[in-house]
């Protein structure tokens, strides 16, 4: 068994029992990551190099670290410090990086499909690590991981996204993963944040943060990027928290044993007041292992293999 | 030099002709009679006027590196079209007496077929003051238009539809409401959700096609709306016509027969970004019956070719725009009658008799002492749209790979041969 | 492709004889069960090392620790199999350092497994010494590896293929087969 494809571009288009692999994969990782020697041989003389057009730190390492704990050599690139800022195109930036024997490229960019411009350009594997407001798989996959493991199961499972659905690249990724494995989504937030066709989509869409939470086993709280607020989609960061925010009273709609989760950073009392921010940072450290372990799980199926037959 | 097509299924919608005959060319003018110096056999074909573009960016000045006056003409001779109409968003803009007198002089010197100039709307297209719409008028212009751009500018728009009047001139409108279009680069909907594109909500062109309307019953002014793509569009123009206004509109290829579903199985591909985008099959079926009722008078291509560099990029940096001249005539034929959603006759009209009506040229007939632009067509010829042999500089298509029916074999400009190929 | 069964060289019996002896082979070459700790390699590794350390509780009176090691991701084949292996945990409960390992396989062939097993116990600490128990040695060595206890010698061809077949797995009765590809 192994991935359809060689690409991780989005888990749209991806089928559940390639997403159920991975999760599986990722559990046999997590083992790797707790020993005192966190290095296996496998990927050994492969090359794994990150492409960031966006800054992140969490993504990026857990990428470099899954890399590294599985012995490939990783090369990290940013943009301030790449070609790029000469002006090179994303086509002549990959060919070259491809032309330095890259094995498998991970990159975040801020325009939707990037990732497959970058997949029709170059003949190594290319891993979406966010790309605009399109997918951002990985954290999709760690998302469903972090459930699995919390709730035993996804199928059946209530799950509420909450906040800036539209633009949200974890939002979209996460729904086709959950959808995919069975579990009842509902997004909410301001409608002016809710996407359109949300029922085509597959979820139920609600500007009723109350009726999302009840009765929720799971709810993931996306961050709120405090600039679609110039841009006229909601009135003031004042106004989000008290309607849209999530907080004590709202929570105790869901279920007793609900599972709260944040991509991170977070943005303390905007999108989670702070007294249930704390419970979310509890379980922080297990989402960076688990961020780590899936993204060891992707890059043996990509790469631990032969050619696919 | 009299030349014979000998034949061939003649199809004049304009004077109601449709039947097998010869039909003579006698110089630079359709003749009478048979006596010919040269014969050519056309069983089997389809002789129809040629074809007329009323949208076409040529690229040049400014831009030769996307299209020339050659490339570009040859491309339409190719496709089929004897006569295309060339935007102003050249650089510079054509916007005075001196780039319209430019770009008839050059195209008499390189082009292979009619060039009729668009004059701007306003002043290098910024949409602040009137451009030299008389002046331009008298040198040749047949339109105008601040095509690519959108005017926001409601009383702009209010003065140029009143100006242009005066010399019976349409004004070409490129309808976008530009905050509501924002940083779309594909229709909002379904897809544009799924794949996390900014999207172009229908009613920015719908609310600007009503303005324009509204000021065109206001001016008495001469309104024609370039690329509808949405099915309120059609409703609007069709109200408009019902009352009386002046007002024309056209339709491209691409808004027929793609959905913006074609975004996403494309993979993200550039070639399917086009403004205003590509929308819903409801769309797509308002514009065909908006087509087949006569209230879209003209098929037009508006070809915008781009160079590969401007289109192998990320798709928000990617330009907007499908190189349409060469394969337009195949698409409607093939895709469109073949299927059955568009009578011959109909998709003829809309290329020829109904764009020449539009600007009032008298061509797009085949009438005894008309200009001799002729296209000979063979329906059943089989071919693989390859961008790559394409007399276009613009290789940017989202139908390649496409198997179509149907090809221009013989393009005639004035009498002239600007294009043969009959087996 | 089809396979031939060609001969069956240890039934249900034998199986059991050879385990009971190497389980007395390890308790006394280990002068009891002290620091042993008992791995198996999956697959097939892992039920004879159950089944060595239930025959060692009964023999001492006391069960060895156990493990089970899941060498995949050591595997030197990785790049060149079309068929791409499902990675499983290793489940090692104590810490390997000083330990007495014995390493447990079903069929000793080119060493090849060892070898990535070696590697993959290795990284998990130091134990103080490393032993290999198997139940079936073919022969065809293609590393410098050894077996300190063998449950039956067997003499091969390369064109044959050696299986085991465990209650436990197969859900048929104990036996080993020497098959043949047609």
């Amino acid at each position: 068994m192994r991935l359809k494809s060689k690409h991780v571009l989005g888990l749209r288009e991806m089928e559940a029992e390639e997403i159920n692999l991975v999760l599986d994969t990722a559990d046999s990782m997590k083992e790797i990551i707790g020993r005192e020697i966190k290095k296996v041989p496998t990927l050994r003389g492969r090359t794994l190099v990150t492409l960031f057009y966006e800054p992140s730190t969490r993504t990026r390492t857990s990428f470099e670290l899954a890399g590294k704990y599985m012995s490939a050599d990783t090369v990290n690139i940013a943009t301030t410090t790449s070609a790029v800022v000469k002006g090179e195109t994303l086509k002549d930036t990959a060919r070259t990086l491809e032309m330095m024997g890259t094995d498998v490229l991970v990159m975040r960019h801020p325009i939707s499909g990037s990732c497959h411009l970058l997949a029709r350009t170059v003949s190594c594997s290319v891993i979406n690590a966010g790309d605009g407001m399109h997918e951002h798989p990985s954290q999709g996959l760690l998302d469903l991981y972090t459930i699995r493991q919390k709730k035993g199961k996804i199928a059946g499972l209530r799950v509420a996204i909450v906040g800036d659905i539209l633009h949200s690249r974890v939002a979209r990724s996460n729904l086709w993963g959950l959808t995919k494995l069975g579990a009842e989504v509902v997004v909410t937030g301001p409608s002016t944040l809710l996407p359109p066709a949300a029922q085509e989509l597959g979820v139920r869409a609600t500007s009723r943060v109350e009726e999302a939470l009840e009765g929720a086993d799971v709810v993931n709280v996306l961050r709120l990027q405090l600039e679609r607020q110039k841009g006229g989609l909601f009135p003031s960061i004042r106004e989000y928290s008290r309607m849209f925010g999530v907080n004590r009273e709202r929570l105790a709609l869901a279920k007793p044993d609900v599972l709260l989760m944040h991509p991170g950073p977070m943005n303390r009392g905007v999108e989670l007041s702070s007294e249930v921010a704390d419970s979310v940072y509890s379980s922080i450290n297990e989402q960076v292992t688990n961020g780590v372990a899936v993204r060891m799980a992707l890059l043996y199926l990509l790469l631990g293999g032969g050619e696919a037959a | 030099m009299r030349l014979l097509i000998s034949g061939g299924r003649i199809l004049d919608p304009q004077r109601g002709v449709d039947g097998e005959g010869d039909l003579l060319v006698d110089g630079d003018r359709i003749g009478e009679g048979t006596r010919a110096d040269r014969v050519i056999d056309a069983r089997g074909l389809l002789v129809v006027p040629g074809l007329i573009d009323l949208h076409t960016h040529l690229r040049e000045p400014g831009f030769e590196y996307k299209e020339d006056l050659v490339s570009g003409t040859h491309a339409a001779a190719r496709g089929g079209f004897t006569t295309v109409v060339a935007m102003a968003n050249t650089s510079p803009v054509s916007d005075c007496r001196a780039t319209v007198e430019w770009v008839i002089g050059a195209a008499r010197a390189r082009a292979v077929v009619n060039v009729l100039p668009v004059g701007a709307v306003s002043k290098g297209q910024k949409g602040e003051e009137l451009a030299e719409i008389g002046d331009m008028a008298a040198a040749g212009a047949v339109a105008f238009s601040d095509d690519g751009k959108p005017v926001t500018n409601g009383e702009l728009m209010r003065c140029a539809l009143q100006y242009a009047a005066m010399w019976g001139r349409p004004v070409i409108t490129h309808c976008e409401d530009r905050q509501l279009a924002g940083e779309g680069v594909m229709h909002l909907g379904y897809w544009s959700t799924v794949l996390g594109l900014r999207g172009i909500p229908a009613a920015a062109e719908a609310a600007m096609v009503a303005r324009d309307i509204m000021l065109a019953e206001l001016t008495g002014g001469r309104l024609h709306l370039a690329h509808l793509s949405t099915a309120r569009s059609v409703e609007l123009v069709r109200e408009a016509k019902a009352r009386g206004l002046a007002v024309t509109a056209e339709v491209t290829p691409h808004h027929l027969l793609l959905t913006d579903e074609a975004v996403a199985t494309s993979g993200f591909d550039t070639d399917t970004k086009v403004n205003p985008p590509l929308r819903t099959p409801a769309d797509v079926a308002a514009l065909l019956e908006g087509l087949r009722d006569g209230t879209i008078d003209a098929i037009a291509t508006d070809h915008a070719p781009h160079h590969q560099d401007d289109k192998d990029v990320e798709y928000n940096y990617a330009a907007s725009g499908i190189s349409g001249l060469e394969t337009a005539l195949a698409l409607v034929l093939d895709r469109l009658v073949g299927q059955g959603l568009l009578e011959l006759g109909q998709a003829v009209r809309a290329l020829t008799a109904g764009p020449a009506r539009v600007l009032g040229l008298d061509r797009g007939t085949l009438a005894p002492g008309a200009p001799a632009d002729v296209t000979v067509i063979d329906p059943s010829r089989e071919w693989t749209v390859e961008p790559a042999l394409f007399a276009s500089r613009g290789r940017n298509t989202p139908f390649k790979g496409w198997k179509l029916r149907g090809q221009a074999v013989l393009t005639l400009v004035g009498g002239r041969i600007v294009h043969e190929a009959i087996a | 492709m089809g396979v031939k069964e060609k001969a069956r060289i240890m039934d249900a019996e034998a199986i059991r004889r050879a385990l009971s002896r190497i389980a007395h082979e390890i308790i006394e070459r280990n002068r009891g069960i002290k620091d042993l700790l008992v791995v198996g390699i999956r697959r097939r590794g892992v039920p004879l090392a159950q089944r060595l350390c239930d025959r060692i509780a009964e023999i001492e009176g006391a069960r060895p620790a156990m493990g089970i090691l899941d060498i995949t991701l050591y595997r030197d084949d990785l790049t060149t199999r079309s068929e791409q292996p499902v990675v499983h945990r290793t489940e090692i409960p104590v810490d390997v350092k000083g330990k007495k390992v014995v390493l447990v396989d079903d069929v000793l062939y080119t060493g090849r497994t060892i070898r990535a097993a070696l590697d993959a116990l290795m990284d998990l600490g130091r134990p103080e010494l490393i032993q290999l128990a198997v139940l079936v040695d073919r022969g065809h060595r293609e590393l410098p590896i050894r077996a300190d206890f063998v449950g039956k010698n067997v003499p091969t061809s390369r064109k044959e293929m050696v299986e085991l077949r465990l209650n436990e797995v197969d859900g048929t009765e104990d036996m080993v087969l020497i098959v043949e590809k047609d």
